[in-house]
Parts: structure tokens; C-alpha cells; sequence
């Protein structure tokens, strides 16, 4: 059973890496993104803004 | 060559550039200190094991909708590239130690060394840690060429960019015999980090259903807009810590 949260943990760690928040807002923005586009509306300036923000919090997080 | 392969072609060449050095220096330190046979036979088995992830992971990426494929690669390459962006600001901010081959050369042989002495027949270390080596830095570029070879519905464009960066990464290493010390490596991972991002807003975006005005032009303007926004975090950084560029820096 070990291997299995061995193998488990390395794709975490691979798929996922240092900040887990990256991954979670990525996920998140994309679902925004597919809401806002599904209401008919222009969603083009979800990710981009998302992003910014991601990175720029994950920066924070890392430095503080 | 459209901008969108050309695009593609630079950002996987650069990204397998990167992870090629790095387990140049890997197999280099252990194939020096350790037994060159052990060594590049744990090379050839990690080529294999990652040949296999590809063909198992090519055709059921291929097999999925375009809309569904443009979102899954789009995540996946927001979240690579976000990695890659996070560390190389802070590298270029001076808050993170820029990677040195030569650093790493010098801390692999001393491991090397130090590991159980090899007899003459198989040297379990030298096989491991080339094997280990080729297979950590290869999976990530496997996926980034699977990604962006799906996507772009030319698999072959990425691997041959792929296979380009590996071809002279191994020249240039057989050549100087030493670990690529030169190589600007921090600023090509920063460049891939803007390149990954960059593509995993455009392709994540129009997966969920949204359309870019301009269509693929939208690209030549997201992939300024990222890089000026990371070298803007640069600064940003630096100022709130107030410490001096880092060797190597891309800003």
C-alpha cells in the first residue's frame, strides 16, 4: 500500500508543486470563466486578471 | 510556420533545453565519478519509461473534445507555468539562489563519491540516480510536448522541437565534456514560465466556451502582457525587499 501513497504523493507533488492555491484559483477562475461565457456575456478577461492575481498572492506567500 | 507553432516550438525546445541541462549535469557527475556503462544504461531506461508514458497519454488526449482538451491543457498549463513563473521571479528578484550547474556538478559528485563503492559488475547508484535524473527533468517537458502537441493537433512539431533541445544540449555537453555552466538558464525558465502562462490563459479560456477578440492575435498581446507583468513583480519585489539583482537575473 505504500507504493501507492508513494506514487500518490509524487504526482501530487509533480501535478500540484509548491503552492497548492496556484492550482485551486486556476481551477476556480476557469470555472468563473465557463459561467460567465455560459450567461452569454464577454469572459476573454477572467484568466488574465485571475492569473495576475495568483501569482502575485503566491509571491506574496512565499516572501512573507 | 504559423505564430501559434511557432510559439509552440519555442516554448517546448526552450522548456527541454532547460530540463536537458539539468540532467546533463546529473549523468555527467555520475557517469564521471561512478561507471558511464550503469549510467547511460539508467538514461536509456528513462527514455524508455517516458516513451511509454507518451504513447499511453498521447492518443487518449487526441481522443478527447476539443473544448474539454483545450481546458484540461489549459489548466495544466497554467499550473506548470505558474510554477515556473513563481520561482524564476523570485530567482530574478534575488529572494530565491539561481540555479548554478557547476554548484550542482560539484554536489552530485561529492554524493557520488561518498555513495558505496561501485564493484565491477552493476552499480545500482549510478543506474538510479542517471535513471531518476533523466526521468524527473524528462516528465515534465513529456507533458508539455503532449500538452501543446495535442492541442495544436501536431504532436510531431513538439516532438521534433523536443528532440532538437535534446540533440544540442548532448552535442554541446560531448563537446565541452563539463556541465553547461553558461547556459542562461534562469532566464529561459523565465521565458518558458511567460510561454506556459501565456498559453494556458489562451487555450484555458477558450475551452470554457469564451471567444478572444481577435482570435489567435489575442496571443500577441498575452504574451507581452505576462512578461511585463512578471518583470513588473520583478521590480515589485525588489523594492519591497530592497535586495540587490541576483547573478544570472532576466530582468
Amino acid at each position: 500500500m505504500s507504493w501507492l501513497v508513494h506514487a500518490a504523493h509524487a504526482v501530487w507533488e509533480f501535478v500540484v508543486g509548491d503552492d497548492p492555491a496556484i492550482a485551486l484559483g486556476v481551477v476556480v477562475a476557469l470555472g468563473v470563466t465557463a459561467l460567465i461565457a455560459s450567461a452569454g456575456a464577454a469572459a476573454w478577461w477572467v484568466m488574465p486578471l485571475a492569473v495576475l492575481a495568483l501569482l502575485g498572492l503566491s509571491l506574496r506567500r512565499a516572501t512573507r | 510556420m504559423s505564430g501559434t507553432e511557432l510559439g509552440l516550438a519555442i516554448s517546448v525546445f526552450l522548456a527541454c533545453a532547460v530540463e536537458a541541462v539539468e540532467a546533463l549535469t546529473i549523468v555527467l557527475a555520475v557517469g564521471i565519478t561512478r561507471s558511464w556503462r550503469w549510467a547511460l544504461i539508467g538514461v536509456a531506461a528513462a527514455a524508455a519509461a517516458l516513451a511509454v508514458i507518451v504513447a499511453a497519454l498521447g492518443p487518449a488526449l487526441t481522443a478527447l473534445p476539443i473544448n474539454a482538451l483545450r481546458v484540461v491543457v489549459g489548466a495544466l498549463l497554467l499550473v506548470f507555468g505558474l510554477q515556473w513563473l513563481r520561482k524564476a521571479v523570485l530567482r530574478a528578484a534575488g529572494l530565491k539562489a539561481v540555479r548554478d550547474e557547476a554548484q550542482a556538478f560539484a554536489a552530485e559528485t561529492d554524493a557520488a563519491r561518498a555513495a558505496a563503492g561501485a564493484g565491477a559488475g552493476f552499480d545500482g547508484y549510478a543506474f538510479t540516480i542517471a535513471f531518476k535524473g533523466v526521468l524527473l527533468e524528462g516528465l515534465e517537458v513529456a507533458f508539455i510536448v503532449l500538452t501543446f502537441g495535442a492541442n495544436q493537433h501536431d504532436i510531431g512539431l513538439a516532438a521534433l522541437a523536443a528532440a532538437v533541445a535534446v540533440a544540442v544540449v548532448i552535442a554541446t555537453g560531448v563537446a565541452v565534456r563539463a556541465p553547461l555552466a553558461r547556459v542562461p538558464e534562469n532566464a529561459m525558465k523565465f521565458c518558458v514560465g511567460v510561454m506556459l502562462t501565456s498559453f494556458g490563459i489562451f487555450w484555458g479560456t477558450e475551452g470554457t466556451g469564451a471567444s478572444w477578440p481577435g482570435g489567435d492575435a489575442a496571443l500577441l498581446v498575452i504574451i507581452p502582457g505576462v512578461l511585463v507583468a512578471s518583470l513588473g513583480l520583478v521590480q515589485w519585489l525588489r523594492r519591497q525587499h530592497a535586495v540587490a539583482p541576483a547573478v544570472g537575473s532576466t530582468a
